[in-house]
């Protein structure tokens, strides 16, 4: 029998080793895992290569105990904006420990779905013309400039879905679903944090958004994000407003 | 009166661009405004990046906060019927795929022969490209809003863009807190103008020479 369910949010990150490519999803806090991302932190893994939607998905692994745990971030707005100065990575970066490749969103999105799809490689006419061609391969498709991109393959993908069943089977709440389903197929090993384990066949066939052949391990959330952290991009998208 | 457009009334304006049955994505920040503004009479599809498709204004309510509803500035939006939601891989396929008719967002700086500069300032080492290269390259008409002066005073409409850009010559229409100026094959040509701003004190702020059109009017509301 298959059963993809783990015990605790610790087991299911336990064999995740040193200089690992590890994603993690959400798009600001909306769909990420929370408790994935925490557990990993209290893990001593190191040179850890990251790829998400902007570093705050790597927050808490950004200053373990003065150490960064990430050699490299691919994201896509890789700055902490809202109007910080202090922007974190920009003392790992300095002191040459971080390298951080951005990308823009879409081409990190498909990216990262050529690399679950098995395309090793694809061209886009987006940043052609700008500093985002420097160093790719170009060609005219249509009369039109393209750069050559990258497939990204993942060791781990950490995601959150709302309900998931043993199988691996996954359903997404609202804009949360954002970037987990393509990172959970880009990924060798995907743990899903879950709001809900529910039977199998309790989810609708017709409306399951990620298949189980995807998702490796499923975890019940152990606790909720924290209200402070919200409460916190609440100000600062409040203050940017008034700016 | 004579006084520069407030925030909102550039959003207003930006608005009625908008026509029925357009799909619309407005960028985070000031643009995001729009999602209020657009006209009861017409029916107008609003798409976010991080995956929905027509919802409604954002919320000003924080205490009705979803972290599961948000736009991909983080701030919380409404349902409407109709809505649908999917993954960032949809998303970009409906951006970078031409299944967009307008994208609307701000800019530090727009060039005369409309190229876009709005991820990154000459002093950042890494900058923030988020989805506005792919919004810009992939939808059919692009409107920037923005202030027609930076910080210092200094001409935001310019001849040749210093800020690394986002796009060569995709800009369509340009409104700012002075004006609305299109761009056309000949150049920049001034359409509308704030109420009480002449066309001589909006080019005095304007480093191309603009073309006036000979419709120029006041802009409504």
């Amino acid at each position: 029998m298959i059963n993809k369910v783990i015990g605790s949010v610790r087991e299911a990150l336990a064999d995740i080793p040193d200089g690992a490519v590890v994603a993690i999803g959400g798009f600001g806090w909306g769909g990420w895992p929370y408790n994935l991302v925490l557990e990993l932190a209290k893990r001593k893994v190191r040179n850890l290569v990251g790829v998400g939607n902007s570093p705050r998905q790597f927050l808490p692994l950004l200053n373990v105990d003065g150490h960064c745990m990430l050699r490299k971030i691919i994201s896509s707005y890789p700055i902490m904006k809202h109007g910080s100065r202090s922007d974190p990575l920009a003392e790992y970066i300095q002191k040459g420990e971080l390298e951080v490749e951005g990308t823009t969103m879409g081409t990190l999105v498909e990216r990262l779905r050529a690399g679950g799809a098995g395309i090793p490689a694809f061209y886009t006419p987006v940043g052609a013309g700008t500093e985002v061609e420097a160093g790719k391969e170009k060609r005219i498709f249509d009369s039109r400039e393209c750069i050559m991109e990258y497939a990204i393959k993942l060791d781990y993908a950490l995601i959150k879905a709302h309900k998931g069943d043993r199988l691996g089977n996954l359903v997404y709440r609202h804009t949360s679903r954002n970037y987990n389903p393509v990172m959970a197929m880009a990924a060798k090993i995907t743990i899903a944090q879950v709001d809900n384990i529910v039977d199998v066949s309790e989810l609708d066939p017709e409306s399951i958004v990620t298949p189980g052949v995807f998702v490796h391990r499923v975890v019940a959330k152990e606790v909720e994000t924290p209200v402070e952290w919200i409460e916190q991009d609440k100000q600062k998208i409040q203050e940017a407003e008034r700016r | 009166m004579k006084s520069r457009l407030t925030r909102q009334l550039i959003c207003l304006r930006a608005a009625r661009e908008l026509k029925d049955g357009e799909y619309v994505n407005v960028g985070i920040g000031v643009p995001a405004q729009i999602s209020c503004f657009i006209p009861p009479e017409i029916e107008v599809v609003l798409e976010v990046e991080n995956g929905a498709l027509n919802h409604g204004p954002i919320i000003d309510d924080w205490d009705k906060y979803d972290v599961d509803l948000i736009n991909a500035g983080g701030q919380p939006i409404s349902m409407k019927p109709g809505i649908s939601f999917f993954d960032v891989a949809d998303s970009f396929a409906m951006i970078r795929g031409g299944h967009l008719d307008t994208t609307i967002m701000g800019a530090y700086q727009v060039s005369e022969r409309g190229d876009l500069a709005n991820w990154k300032t000459p002093e950042q080492s890494i900058g923030a490209i988020g989805g506005g290269m792919d919004l810009v390259f992939g939808a059919k008409r692009v409107i920037v809003l923005m202030e027609h002066t930076d910080r210092s005073g200094r001409p935001k409409v310019v001849k040749e863009c210093s800020y690394p850009l986002t796009a060569r010559g995709v800009v369509d229409l340009i409104i700012t807190d002075m004006a609305v100026i299109g761009a056309i094959p000949e150049g920049l040509e001034l359409r509308e103008v704030a109420p009480g701003i002449t066309p001589e004190e909006i080019q005095a702020v304007t480093e191309p020479k603009l073309i006036i059109s000979k419709q120029l009017k006041e802009i409504e509301f």
